[in-house]
């Protein structure tokens, strides 16, 4: 702030003309903030769409992001989108980064030109607040009154030009959501940008007087606020019942299971089949060789077998979209609460819970959204017992190829239906008492407040939603495209190494095979052989490799292709060691990304390494357990 | 909500948050918090001197949601306790 005060002056003086770089400099900076749910993500992608990037602050665990917005006259606008935060009082690590950006500390990034505060303006008296840091900054600041859609239809109304004066700042009404008034933000970032000129700031340590100053700037500006939103109040009626929410409750999740292994069973289908149709009219074009072999059961079946999985985790993610989007989510979390607080968690941690059944790496993502940190730790280090969706092609092999398919409750439940819930049960059960566990122990955390927003209902934009799935297309194509993609071809060449006589070796004595052999004894007393030990290495890089290794090892071994990868397994693993693999995958954390991800959101090695450790031994003693009980 | 009686002294009577029913409304008298805790609540609008209003509530009555300052804010049971509040005397009583 100090290097603003003595050019504040003068940039009243010259009518607030503020020199821009010329055209060949890098394009100019602005800083988009405001409070949670104002909104601001929407506004993001109305102004940026899918010219975005997310990354990391470094050294924090921060979400940086950034997007170009184009002006009219061609010119890009670099847009950094901050952490939705009430105050600049940097206390919590949200707060520090934001004041940090705003300021130009961070190194990192380039200290932005201007600001966009964007309010939500059917909350507009208790928004402003966020208003008087934030001008005080003496940076360029357009003040965004978002969801001038809801203020119109609740009845809502101000006064823009008098609060303008207030602020001292230029004033925007707009709807994020239907696209409208976003004009004036665009003529705000090519023109001259003024800085502002406040009438008058409370003192900002003091919350009440902050508040005062907002309803004055409120009345001055004859704000009307709306009235309360009447299908919000509705769907709390019956969402929040004490009889009726709670079955709405278990009807989503119910939902969110069904989508997942029926509705996307054709896409899944759909794709195998294509991969297998296509895989087939290469391999006949080429011919047989070493080259061929290498493009088809390494990279075609490698990475296809990943690839069709793709529907699944889009349909699920579609689904947290909408229920976060449309504002269910912070219901769920409050029906949840009472449940996780048994578990020493809080309802907040239940939403990245449910999203790792989809992906541990978004769940550790989410779970940004607890405040307190031991909670949020925890919830971290129990998210990959959640059965993720890359466990989903081992069971489903597994399965199938050892579980006869009879029924077990007349036509509702089969054998193998109720072996897949019962691992779904069994990650679940080691979440909950590993949780009990660290919340007993090393995370055990003084009571702090549980907080929890609730938004109104909104409908979900199709626009957002629609980015959303684009972006975990992106990071999950990239994942088969380079970890995957990777981890299939060394292994292949593995496999293939060292030559005998110009002609690869068998894959017994091969490279891969030797390894394979060498972790035989650590691993027979779990009832796997050497092949099986290629598929556990492999897999550490990500779970689902493990389908793709044992087909490329079965398949160059043409005594046991013939009956396909199912009866291959057949031939070389018990009952009992069938059932040892699946515990085994139920309890390890065998995935590259969650690790990296968990490293990255706990600041270091020390929570990774005892997460792999631990999950590592569970899944070693549940397997030996499982072998011996019933091999 | 129950009120002992009318002779009780002039004086509001005292209580906190965890007291109110749904549709019940009170004003908010202090917030028996550290610091940071009660900055955070003041934040999020619950400033001493404002009404808040009980809404509905997980299955239980805990946590409940609570209206204040124009958006609704759910506390679980043990922070609603910390804060007090005065609540009017009812016309009915």
């Amino acid at each position: 702030m100090s290097q603003c005060s003595d050019c504040r002056s003068c940039g009243n003086a010259a009518a607030a003309v503020i020199e821009f770089p010329g055209s060949a400099a890098a394009p100019k900076t602005v800083a988009l903030i405001g409070p949670p749910n104002s909104g601001k993500t929407t506004l993001f992608n109305r102004l940026t769409g899918l010219r975005q990037k997310v990354a990391n602050f470094p050294g924090v665990t921060v979400e940086q992001h950034t997007g170009v917005a184009e002006l009219a006259d061609g010119r890009a606008v670099r847009i950094i989108d901050l952490p939705g935060i009430y105050s600049l009082e940097a206390r919590s690590e949200d707060e520090q980064v934001a004041f940090d950006v705003l300021t130009g500390k961070r190194e990192d990034t380039p200290k932005p030109e201007a600001i966009l505060l964007v309010l939500d303006s059917t909350n507009l008296q208790r928004h402003l607040m966020l208003a008087a840091p934030i001008l005080a900054l003496g940076l360029p600041t357009l003040v965004i009154l978002n969801m001038a859609d809801d203020l119109r239809n609740r009845g809502g109304r101000l006064d823009l030009k008098a609060l303008a004066v207030q602020l001292g700042a230029p004033v925007a009404l707009v709807s994020a959501r239907a696209g409208q008034g976003l004009d004036q933000i665009f003529d705000f970032l090519a023109g001259a940008m003024p800085k502002p000129a406040p009438k008058q700031l409370p003192v900002l340590q003091d919350v009440p007087k902050c508040r005062q100053w907002a309803g004055q700037v409120g009345s001055q500006a004859k704000y009307r606020p709306p009235v309360a939103p009447k299908w919000t109040r509705r769907l709390d009626s019956v969402l929040l019942h004490s009889v009726g929410g709670p079955l709405v409750f278990a009807a989503v999740v119910v939902l969110v299971f069904q989508t997942m292994f029926t509705y996307a069973t054709p896409l899944h289908d759909g794709l195998q089949w294509m991969f297998d149709v296509s895989g087939g009219w290469v391999q006949k074009a080429l011919g047989h060789s070493l080259l061929t072999s290498l493009l088809i059961d390494g990279v075609w079946k490698g990475v296809g077998s990943v690839i069709v999985f793709l529907p699944q985790v889009l349909l699920l993610f579609l689904f947290i979209g909408i229920l976060e989007d449309s504002g269910y989510l912070a219901r769920a979390a409050l029906i949840a609460d009472r449940t996780m607080a048994k578990v020493g968690l809080q309802g907040k941690s239940f939403i990245p819970l449910l999203s790792a059944y989809a992906c541990a790496v978004p769940a550790i993502l989410a779970t940004r959204t607890i405040e307190n940190k031991r909670d949020r730790f925890a919830t971290i280090l129990i998210a990959p017992f959640m059965t993720c969706s890359a466990r989903l092609p081992v069971y489903t092999l597994i399965i199938a190829a050892f579980i006869p398919n009879r029924h077990l409750l007349g036509a509702f439940l089969s054998t193998q239906t109720a072996a897949m819930l019962g691992l779904y049960i069994l990650g679940f059960l080691a979440a909950v008492v590993t949780a009990r566990i660290l919340k007993s122990s090393i995370l055990k955390s003084g009571r702090t407040p549980f907080l929890l927003e609730m938004p109104s209902y909104r409908w979900p934009t199709v626009q957002s939603l629609g980015l959303r799935l684009v972006d975990r297309s992106v990071v999950f194509l990239r994942r088969a495209g380079t970890v995957i993609l990777l981890v299939t071809v060394v292994l292949w060449v593995l496999a293939h190494v060292p030559f005998v006589n110009g002609q690869p070796a068998p894959i017994e004595t091969s490279v891969a095979g030797t390894i394979g052999h060498a972790i035989e004894p650590v691993i027979k007393p779990l009832g796997f052989n050497w092949k099986i030990g290629i598929g556990l290495i492999t897999s550490l890089a990500a779970r689902e490799t493990i389908v793709s290794t044992l087909g490329s090892i079965y398949g160059m071994d043409a005594e046991s292709n013939a009956g396909g990868l199912q009866a291959a397994l057949q031939h070389d693993l018990t009952r009992g060691g069938a059932v040892a693999l699946l515990v085994f995958f139920a309890f390890a954390m065998q995935c590259i990304s969650t690790i990296a991800v968990v490293r990255r959101e706990t600041g270091g090695w020390k929570w990774p390494a005892l997460q792999f450790a631990y999950m590592g031994f569970l899944a070693y003693a549940g397997a030996f357990v499982a072998f011996h009980l019933l091999g | 909500m129950q009120l002992s009686g009318n002779s009780a002294p002039a004086k509001n009577f005292e209580a906190t948050l965890v007291d109110l029913r749904r549709g019940d409304a009170a004003v908010l008298d202090s917030i028996d918090l550290p610091g940071d805790d009660a900055r955070r609540l003041m934040e999020l609008g619950f400033l001493p001197g404002t009404t808040v209003t009980a809404g509905f509530s997980a299955p239980g009555g805990d946590p409940r949601v609570f209206q204040v300052d124009g958006s609704e804010v759910a506390l679980r049971r043990e922070t609603a306790r910390k804060l007090k509040v005065r609540i009017p005397k009812l016309p009915r009583a």
